[in-house]
């Protein structure tokens, strides 16, 4: 507040930071902290022929004693079994990919628009919005018919004489690859461009008058000044890609499963609460590190904003 | 800065070639008599009129609309709220756990949230009776819960770009500050209100994986009888659903963007 709020406003001001603060607080805290409490009770419980299908951590047996009962089958389980592992690690690897892909295609598109006439650049920019405002089902759904065998790609490159027999591009963690680069790919360019047009202009002429040449001045200067922007862009492509379930599910195979997919099916097929929550929390203890980077991140560009 | 521009603008028109053309193959593929999505076998519009008489889809998108309507509009309130105290309550009690909880469904895979709150609603029936089912509440909730976030960051950097000279004056004038804030704050933020509503709007339209996790048995959204048909494999149906909301998105972004523009020349 610019002024001392006088006396009369003073309450007022109180009653603001209660609703304002209270409120979303008390929403976020009810419905998206507790429920990872939920999850925490429910990994380590057993499944059951019950409804809801997993046995209750805690049973009163009579004369005030209580049993809790803690199992760490779900663990041991994931621990054991190579499917998990191999999941684990699988997405791990595409998440980690996907990033570099859709920083290397970003990058220089969120540089060009940066560097565009001034009017071109909100209609460039809205250009990488507007796929986004459509349904993400519906374009992940379109590179089926692309990249399928008989898709339009293979058709294409038999035609110009390429290759002769189909590739199977669909149902491998190639297809994974186009589909998130290609759904994430604003997540990417947004942020860097921000980050790249708020670049001082002027340091890269300072070193251009020293002799400095263009490649030796973007790698020296631009790239260390557009750290902030390409460590938020990679987090919130790897972030969520890691737990992806639509693009493995709809463009890999049994060769490329996913954690996210994985968790899926035994929740919805195999309809092992107790294991779905396990995965859960092994996807969560692994997004930590990155999450913390990223909120760090944001937190010290705040700082130095003007 | 001017010189060597074209490795820039080539990999800039493979990017938005990459982002449009498969947008673009389904739209005409949409008006393919086949029901194949490769051969071309003549322009026919029957794949729409099926689509309108798909009787379990429209009803789908009807409850889909209903939800996304009314997430927004919460997630616009709340989110509200959560920017308002980040910008104008400056340093409080617990400002880094209040801003870890709005980034994180930010980022935060759907398949998590999805199971977290199932399990919350389950525990919550059996403990408190409520919610009683699983439907349109449910969903509703659990919508609003990340849609709320993305709000949070629109309306945000719309109120600290904000001048503030105008409540300044209000206030030197004895406004009381809710006043002030109804009278001044609002209308000038009115427009990031706006994107915010519609980002929350499609963010719930377009939500398969959340939506599943907890919705009940009657309530089929949307995104989940897409989902269902696409599994089956390629379905033309699809294509004219796609094509529809392409053409209502851009319709809406060119109406935004000319009014945004008159708005800037007045």
């Amino acid at each position: 507040m610019p002024a001392p709020p006088p006396n009369q406003s003073r309450q007022a001001h109180r009653t603001s930071r209660l609703v304002n603060i209270g409120i979303p607080y008390l929403w976020l805290g009810l419905f998206f902290l507790l429920p990872f409490v939920i999850v925490l009770q429910i990994s380590v419980a057993e499944p059951a022929l019950a409804q809801p299908p997993y046995t209750a951590l805690w049973q009163w047996i009579d004369e005030g004693l209580l049993r809790i009962e803690i199992n760490l089958r779900n663990f041991m389980l994931v621990g054991q079994d190579d499917l998990y592992l191999s999941a684990l690690l699988n997405s791990l690897q595409v998440a980690f990919i996907c990033t570099l892909l859709c920083l290397l295609l970003g990058y220089p598109m969120a540089y060009a628009i940066a560097t565009a006439p001034e009017r071109w650049r909100i209609i460039l920019l809205m250009l990488i919005v507007l796929p986004f405002w459509t349904s993400f089902l519906i374009r992940v759904y379109a590179w089926i018919g692309i990249l399928k065998s008989n898709g339009l790609l293979n058709d294409l490159l038999i035609w110009s004489g390429l290759i002769d027999t189909p590739l199977a591009i669909l149902h491998t963690n190639t297809a994974i690859y186009i589909g998130v680069v290609y759904s994430y790919l604003p997540f990417m360019i947004l942020p860097l461009y921000a980050n790249l047009t708020r670049l001082d202009l002027s340091l890269l002429e300072a070193a251009a008058d020293l002799g400095c040449r263009p490649m030796r001045a973007f790698l020296r200067v631009t790239l260390p000044l557009s750290m902030a922007g390409i460590v938020a862009g990679s987090m919130l492509v790897f972030i969520p890609v890691v737990g992806e379930f639509v693009i493995p599910d709809l463009l890999g195979g049994p060769g490329s499963l996913m954690i996210g997919k994985l968790l899926w099916t035994e929740f919805f097929s195999n309809k092992d609460w107790p294991l779905a929550s396990a995965l859960a929390i092994l996807l969560l203890a692994l997004l930590v590190v990155p999450f913390v980077m990223m909120q760090r991140l944001q937190q010290r560009m705040e700082g130095s904003r003007p | 800065m001017r010189r060597r521009r074209w490795p820039l603008l080539t990999v800039l028109a493979f990017g938005y070639a990459f982002l449009y053309v498969p947008i673009l193959l389904l739209i005409l593929y949409s008006f393919n008599e086949s029901r194949l999505v490769t051969v071309w076998t003549g322009f026919s519009t029957k794949w729409y009129v099926e689509l309108f008489r798909n009787k379990q889809l429209l009803d789908a998108a009807w409850l889909s609309v209903r939800i996304a309507a009314v997430n927004a509009t919460l997630a616009v309130v709340l989110g509200t709220l959560a920017a308002n105290a980040l910008v104008r309550h400056g340093t409080f009690r617990g400002r880094t756990g209040f801003e870890l909880l709005l980034t994180a469904p930010l980022v935060m895979p759907d398949v998590i949230i999805g199971l977290s709150l199932l399990l919350l609603f389950v525990a919550m029936q059996q403990t408190i009776g409520w919610p009683d089912g699983r439907g349109f509440t449910t969903i509703t909730i659990a919508h609003v819960t990340f849609s709320m976030a993305y709000v949070a960051v629109v309306v945000r950097a719309r109120l600290s770009q904000m001048d503030r000279s105008l409540e300044e004056a209000a206030m030197d004038l004895g406004a009381r500050p809710l006043r002030v804030y109804l009278a001044i704050t609002l209308p000038l933020i009115a427009p990031a209100l706006l994107s915010g509503w519609l980002l929350a709007f499609t963010l719930s339209l377009d939500d398969l994986v959340i939506a599943s996790f907890v919705a009940g048995p009657g309530s089929t959204t949307l995104p989940m009888v897409i989902y269902s048909s696409v599994r089956m494999g390629v379905s033309p149906q699809i294509n004219a659903l796609a094509t529809i909301i392409v053409a209502v998105v851009t319709l809406a972004v060119v109406i935004a963007g000319i009014s945004m523009r008159r708005g800037r020349g007045a």
